[in-house]
């Protein structure tokens, strides 16, 4: 069997969640025999693909073929192919509009608009986004037309589009994964666009997958999908890199608890930090560290120094790759308060480094989780409550710690990876 | 002479409330009464009123043929007595009846067997005091929470006056031998070990409405044709369950009221059984062997052991924790803390800790007011705190304590030295007014005699 593969980003040029779990899928996938997959991403950064790169021109639309240079047993079932990088843009919104237009009338007519045959993607969330993702989708229906499979997966709202021309094009089957939705995004305050294409994409599938219970409702309820259509996959985590004991790396005396993550509405840093501070009026010993950033980070920094609290609360702002691992190994505790979380792949990484957590209600991982502590994100005295009692009561964090790390690493990709192999096994004989 | 042993436990803890970090220090009311008194007044009235009316007619209809055994714990007498009185008092109308015997345990319901021997004595002397304030009884047969036993544990109750003892009648100590007898204690051979007839009791207690059960549905005939076919042997057969096990366990509508109702005459009809109690059968009965248990057992799980209590870190912590304050309050007379004291020894408590039912938490989510084993012990630790707090005010820290006490004995020390200085002073006083009257004495009859000599002269 073999699978055409939207995504729209690939480590190690991920913003966020959605590059992480498609490499672990794709990744667990790859070790099921008898299943290819042909993985499209809008733009390959060739830093480290450049020695393996093949194209394969093909009518109007040059497309490259690129195979990962990462030398991992499993990259080899991989085909990973992009659109050229050094394509033209188009050069005004109409020319866009027109673009859009003739998607209606014909597959053809993507190609003809544009005079050079060239499509430009950066690959990344910007304002031109919207153009981006029917120029992906244009090149998706090229794809589609030149190599075989049998069954086509798109990843979240921005691979929708492509998924969809794919299918136009081929007949085949498709299936979209619902990593997030715009209502989880923006805090029910949704962009009508965003949420026209996920409509669409969630119409046009053959079925859904949602990464939680949670997700699948929001799919069933706000999108007006059948429930029949839509399965939830939970998402795992990749083994840890860094073995951890659960010894922590510092010297001090203080107990150090940790918030990561986008400083944005949906992750609910403000209930961390008025948890925070009822902590801190019954405590001394304790810091609290927000490490990352986004939009709310100066009204959160305001707060904290108002509340008078800066002395022991700490931003770090944004932490990358090994840092994370590293903030980790600085932490007693981890929380994520976060509002609305399809899923939460971040828990199960402190876990894996030997850090309790406490998670929200409100995240699609408190569903599958029992060695956590489990809070509504907006129950404050709760949250301090747990946080205290963490701190204070060793063998709560202690017991929570072991067996929290053997759960974390007992979840697997693979067994995500074959439950989505057991979906597409509906739709293709 | 063949007999059924019918036990039923009656036992309700106090639950905590949500008790908040923010508390600690603050706040000393730790108990969630709309809880307690709503599951309390359910019980009651789906179990504990009409399962006791149904024995009451049972006993009056078969008179000394059917008897049965209770024991109730101290908390559930308390709750009894806050929340429905009416409980109380038909539990008295059935001890009236002389048919009903009561069974000693600890007060509070509580793992003491576990702690020291000293704090055990002491909590089932109080509980045999109130059961025979209430019920007009001496318990003379002893059951340990949770039906816990060991051979230790066994010697102890005999060292404190108690004829026999019931535990399970688990596998693992039994090996091949039957529960369906009398036995004795390996260490102290005098005491006389009833044994939970594991199989029948759990029949009626956990199958009973399991459609599954190739015995279902389960009629008082059937069961009491099992008892007839039991080897021709076996005297004794132990059927010892929670008493919510009718009514509450297994709803009014499965039959088990029924099943209740006709049981002894089934009983009576096909086998040559009648209903015993444990003192009774102890004194009717000669034991067959012994049974020796190192490692204490319960009735609880596959596993039959203590793990369900005090099985992992955070069970031990709080346990520790909670027991570390017992010295001290052995000097403490404040009955608010004494009775807090009491019911934060509920085992209830650390049952709710265990983390062994993460998958599957049945029998153990019953009446569990908490989502898991963290919140649990989050939330007693939280009260454990506080209580600390108290008792610790009650009674200042050990160093203290020290001096305190020495300055205490060096009072009595010097007050019995004044005592004695006293007592040497009046003796004195008082020999020296002996003293002066000799004296005055002797003067004026110097003076007399003076007189007489001048007169004579």
């Amino acid at each position: 069997m073999k699978v055409l593969m939207f995504g729209w980003e690939f480590p190690p040029h991920i913003s966020g969640g959605l590059g992480t779990a498609c490499y672990g899928l794709t990744k667990g996938m790859s070790k099921i025999d008898n299943l290819e997959i042909l993985f499209v991403v809008p733009k390959a950064y060739g830093d480290e693909e450049k020695q393996t790169i093949e194209l394969i021109g093909a009518g109007n639309i040059p497309i490259k073929v690129t195979k990962l240079g990462i030398n991992a047993p499993w990259v080899k079932k991989l085909e990973y192919i992009e659109a050229n990088a050094t394509l033209i843009p188009y050069a005004t919104p109409e020319e866009y509009f027109k673009l859009t237009r003739e998607k209606t009338e014909g597959r053809h007519q993507f190609i003809h608009q544009d005079e050079e045959g060239y499509i430009q993607f950066s690959g990344k969330y910007g304002k031109d986004l919207f153009s981006e993702i029917y120029n992906y989708s244009i090149v998706a229906a090229k794809i589609a037309e030149q190599y075989d499979f049998d069954i086509i997966h798109a990843h979240d709202w921005l691979t929708y589009p492509a998924g969809m021309a794919a299918k136009y094009v081929s007949g085949k089957p498709l299936v979209v994964h619902v990593h997030a939705t715009d209502f989880d995004r923006s805090g029910g305050n949704v962009n009508p666009d965003v949420y026209r294409i996920e409509r669409e994409g969630l119409a046009a599938a053959d079925h859904a997958i949602a990464v939680s219970n949670l997700t699948r409702n929001t799919v069933i309820n706000n999108y007006g999908v059948h429930p029949d259509k839509v399965t939830t996959v939970y998402n795992a985590v990749e083994p840890s890199k860094v073995k951890n004991n659960g010894t922590r790396d510092s010297n001090m005396d203080e107990k150090v608890v940790t918030f990561l993550g986008r400083i944005t509405m949906q992750k609910g840093p403000e209930f961390f930090l008025e948890a925070a501070k009822k902590v801190i009026n019954r405590m001394d010993n304790v810091r609290f560290v927000m490490a990352g950033n986004g939009d709310m980070m100066q009204r959160m920094v305001e707060r904290a120094a108002s509340m008078n609290i800066m002395h022991k609360f700490h931003f770090t702002g944004f932490l990358k790759g090994d840092d994370v691992f590293k903030m980790f190994h600085h932490s007693d505790l981890y929380i994520m308060p976060s509002v609305s979380e399809p899923f939460g792949i971040s828990p199960l990484e402190a876990m894996q480094s030997g850090v309790p957590v406490i998670i929200s209600k409100q995240s699609g991982v408190s569903e599958i989780l029992k060695h956590a502590i489990k809070i509504d994100f907006w129950d404050i005295d709760k949250m301090a409550n747990a946080i205290y009692a963490m701190l204070n009561y060793p063998s709560l964090s202690d017991t929570i710690r072991t067996k929290g790390q053997k759960e974390a690493n007992n979840l697997r990709w693979e067994e995500s990876a074959k439950h989505v192999y057991n979906i597409y096994k509906q739709f293709v004989n | 002479m063949k007999h059924i042993c019918l036990y039923f436990q009656v036992h309700q803890p106090f639950r905590l409330r949500n008790y908040s970090f923010f508390e600690i220090g603050n706040d000393s009311y730790y108990y969630n009464d709309f809880l307690n008194e709503s599951i309390l007044q359910k019980v009651a009235k789906k179990c504990y009123l009409p399962a006791n009316e149904v024995i009451y007619d049972l006993i009056k209809k078969h008179g000394n043929k059917f008897k049965v055994t209770f024991s109730i714990t101290g908390s559930a007498l308390d709750q009894f007595e806050l929340y429905a009185p009416e409980v109380l008092e038909s539990f008295q109308k059935l001890a009236a009846t002389g048919n009903v015997e009561f069974l000693a345990e600890t007060n509070g319901h509580t793992l003491a067997s576990q702690v020291s021997p000293e704090l055990f004595k002491s909590q089932i002397k109080e509980h045999s005091e109130r059961i025979k304030e209430y019920f007009n009884q001496e318990p003379k047969v002893f059951r340990n929470t949770e039906l816990i036993y060991s051979d230790e544990i066994g010697r102890e109750i005999y060292n404190m006056g108690y004829k026999g003892m019931i535990t399970e009648g688990a596998k693992h100590i039994l090996g091949w031998k039957s529960p369906n007898y009398l036995y004795y204690n390996t260490l102290e051979p005098r005491l006389k070990l009833l044994l939970k007839n594991y199989k029948l009791s759990d029949d009626i207690a956990f199958r009973f409405s399991d459609h599954g059960w190739e015995h279902h549905p389960l009629t008082a005939d059937k069961y009491a044709n099992w008892l007839s076919n039991l080897d021709e042997k076996e005297e004794i057969v132990n059927l010892f369950m929670d008493y919510e096990t009718f009514g509450e366990h297994q709803w009014a509508d499965t039959g088990i009221f029924n099943f209740l109702k006709e049981f002894p005459q089934a009983v009576m009809n096909h086998s040559d059984f009648t209903f015993e109690t444990p003192s009774n059968i102890i004194e009717k009965h000669q034991p067959v062997a012994g049974i020796s248990v190192p490692y204490p057992i319960s009735w609880a799980d596959e596993e039959r052991d203590i793990t369900a209590w005090l099985g992992n870190d955070m069970q031990n912590e709080a346990f520790n924790k909670l027991y570390e304050l017992a010295p001290k309050i052995a000097h403490i007379t404040d009955d608010d803390i004494l009775q807090d004291w009491d019911y934060l020894q509920a085992s209830d408590h650390f049952y709710y800790m265990s983390t062994k039912w993460f998958s599957d938490g049945e029998v153990h989510a019953y009446f569990n007011p908490y989502v898991d084993p963290y919140e649990a012990f989050i939330n007693y630790m939280n009260v454990l705190s506080d209580f600390t707090i108290r008792v610790k005010q009650n009674v200042p820290d050990n160093t203290d304590n020290k001096q305190i006490e020495a300055l205490n004995d060096l009072m009595i020390k010097k007050e019995t030295e004044i005592n004695e200085l006293k007592v040497k002073i009046k003796k004195l006083q008082e020999q020296n007014r002996k003293l002066k009257e000799k004296e005055n004495l002797m003067n004026s009859s110097n003076s007399k005699n003076n007189a007489g000599n001048k007169v004579l002269n």
